[in-house]
């Protein structure tokens, strides 16, 4: 075992309720430590965008506590969230023309993200002129740019084809764990959760709340290999049995 | 034939139909030119007249220029006062809303009363085509995808950056849509002042001459004006497009060519 790591994010007793009455989390407990891949899985509705959108400060919680994070942090939506009047490269710079960047460190910034995602030549094309999986990369450089302490992932792959996915899924991890950052990836997708993820928190839906954690220890790199294999299938029946119990526990079929 | 083609000859085939007819119409039941002048006679007024005409034209398109800008500016800054600040907006969009409502023609005789001629013509030309700018801007700022208003929050953008970076360039399409209709709208207005002012004596626009000619029984050239008046009107309609075009072209879809 690794020697414990710093906490980055802790959320203790947090519940937020809507204006509308509905209760989106309820004493949601979670710490995420450096460097981690952890993932939030549940059904739609389970509150688990709500907890990232509170880590992220876009939301705040209606009870308990928030702390940290310290850093800067990289957020991707479910969808790609371009502006489609501008191009490759200004979409993914905004972040750092926002905070009035350096000019040159700026490029050079927009260059690597690009290359790291692999746009590097699609710099100037414009939004509407690529694919899906495209966007969804562009969407990632740019939250990559300012070099972010922690990724905050809500379903970025759930709208694409399983082959782009499954491409993402293994650019992603590439990324990882060439940068170490730490990510947090809400998905309700078991196969996916298990194929990214060290840990895995179950929630059960409405309330939004953990049902428990399950550790993924196989080692990284995961490839096609891992997708594969015998222990990969065992991982995800131990975690969509847990779900099941989760969808159980939380009322709902 | 192919599409394009189409889409031009149809229209010009029909014009040469309606003109040909026209001009039967005239010659077979020998009708005066105080009653209904033909096309060659209303074409020889176009070039008799020219210099006057001309002149004239001149005149309505400066006032409607000249409106067409202060709407533009003023229905863009309006909007971004409303959209910026939730008071002004409460406090002024019913009162918008009067002046558009309110029928022109009934307005533009008390304008003239109150100005001077020149002004009230703009004061026209203004007040009828803001209103298109104001609703189209307004509609637009607020329809900005809220993940990148929530992006832009979190990088703690500032409210100069959001609406210089985010809500301008999102609401340019509407904006433009409303440009579009303002462009024509203010070419009304200034025609409806000049046709109050008209009776008042002191105009020398494009429909001043026709209100004049209306008098003199001189109806070739009340065709002739009027054909000119509708020209500008086409013209100022394809010079909007062709710039929404132009600044679209890249990113909308309402600019984009689909390939099938």
């Amino acid at each position: 075992m690794s020697p414990p790591r710093p906490t980055v994010v802790s959320l203790r007793n947090v519940g937020k309720t809507f204006k509308s009455g509905t209760v989106a989390l309820d004493d949601f407990n979670l710490d995420v430590r450096a460097g981690e891949f952890v993932s939030l899985l549940g059904p739609s509705g389970c509150g688990k965008s709500t907890a990232l959108r509170i880590i992220a400060g876009l939301s705040t919680e209606s009870a308990g506590a928030v702390e940290g994070p310290e850093g800067k942090i990289g957020f991707v939506f479910q969808e790609p969230t371009l502006m489609p009047w501008a191009d490759v490269a200004a979409n993914v710079r905004l972040p750092l023309t926002l905070t009035h960047a350096d000019d040159a460190q700026s490029r050079d910034a927009v260059t690597q993200a690009l290359a790291r995602v692999g746009l590097a030549d699609f710099a100037a094309a414009y939004p509407r002129e690529l694919s899906g999986g495209m966007k969804m990369r562009a969407s990632i450089a740019r939250a990559l740019v300012t070099e972010p302490e922690l990724l905050l992932m809500d379903e970025p792959f759930a709208a694409l084809d399983e082959i782009t996915r499954f491409k993402l899924n293994n650019d992603l991890l590439g990324v990882w764990q060439e940068l170490r950052r730490t990510v947090v990836f809400v998905t309700h997708s078991v196969f996916e959760s298990v194929y990214l993820s060290q840990r895995i928190v179950v929630m059960t839906p409405r309330p939004g709340r953990v049902f428990t954690e399950i550790a993924i220890p196989a080692p990284y790199p995961r490839d096609e290999r891992f997708r594969t294999s015998a222990d990969y299938a065992g991982f995800c029946r131990l975690v969509s049995e847990a779900l099941a119990r989760a969808m159980i526990a939380g009322g709902a079929a | 034939m192919n599409e394009r083609g189409l889409r031009i000859g149809l229209p010009i085939l029909l014009l040469a139909l309606v003109v040909i007819g026209w001009d039967l119409v005239v010659r077979a039941f020998a009708i005066p030119p105080y009653v209904l002048p033909g096309p060659e006679l209303v074409a020889a007024t176009l070039l008799a007249d020219a210099g006057l005409l001309w002149q004239s034209l001149l005149v309505t398109l400066t006032i409607t220029f000249e409106g067409f800008l202060l709407a533009a500016f003023g229905g863009i800054a309006l909007a971004i006062a409303f959209n910026q600040w939730r008071l002004v907006e409460y406090s002024l969009y019913p009162y918008a809303v009067i002046l558009q409502v309110t029928p022109i023609v009934a307005v533009a005789p008390l304008l003239l009363i109150y100005l001077p001629q020149p002004l009230a013509v703009l004061a026209c030309a203004w007040i009828v085509a803001f209103f298109p700018v104001l609703a189209n801007t307004t509609l637009g700022l607020n329809s900005v995808d809220h993940n990148l208003i929530a992006l832009f929050d979190l990088y703690k953008a500032s409210r100069w950056q959001v609406l210089w970076n985010l809500k301008l360039p999102a609401a340019l399409p509407q904006m433009l849509a409303g440009l579009r209709i303002a462009g024509g709208l203010s070419l009304i207005g200034a025609v409806v002042a000049e046709i109050a002012a008209g009776s008042a004596g002191a105009g020398s626009g494009l429909a001043y001459r026709i209100a004049e000619s209306g008098y003199r029984l001189n109806i070739p050239r009340m065709f002739a004006a009027l054909l000119l008046l509708s020209l500008a009107g086409v013209a100022i309609f394809f010079a909007l497009s062709a710039l929404s075009h132009l600044a679209l072209r890249r990113w909308h879809e309402s600019a984009i060519k689909r390939e099938s």
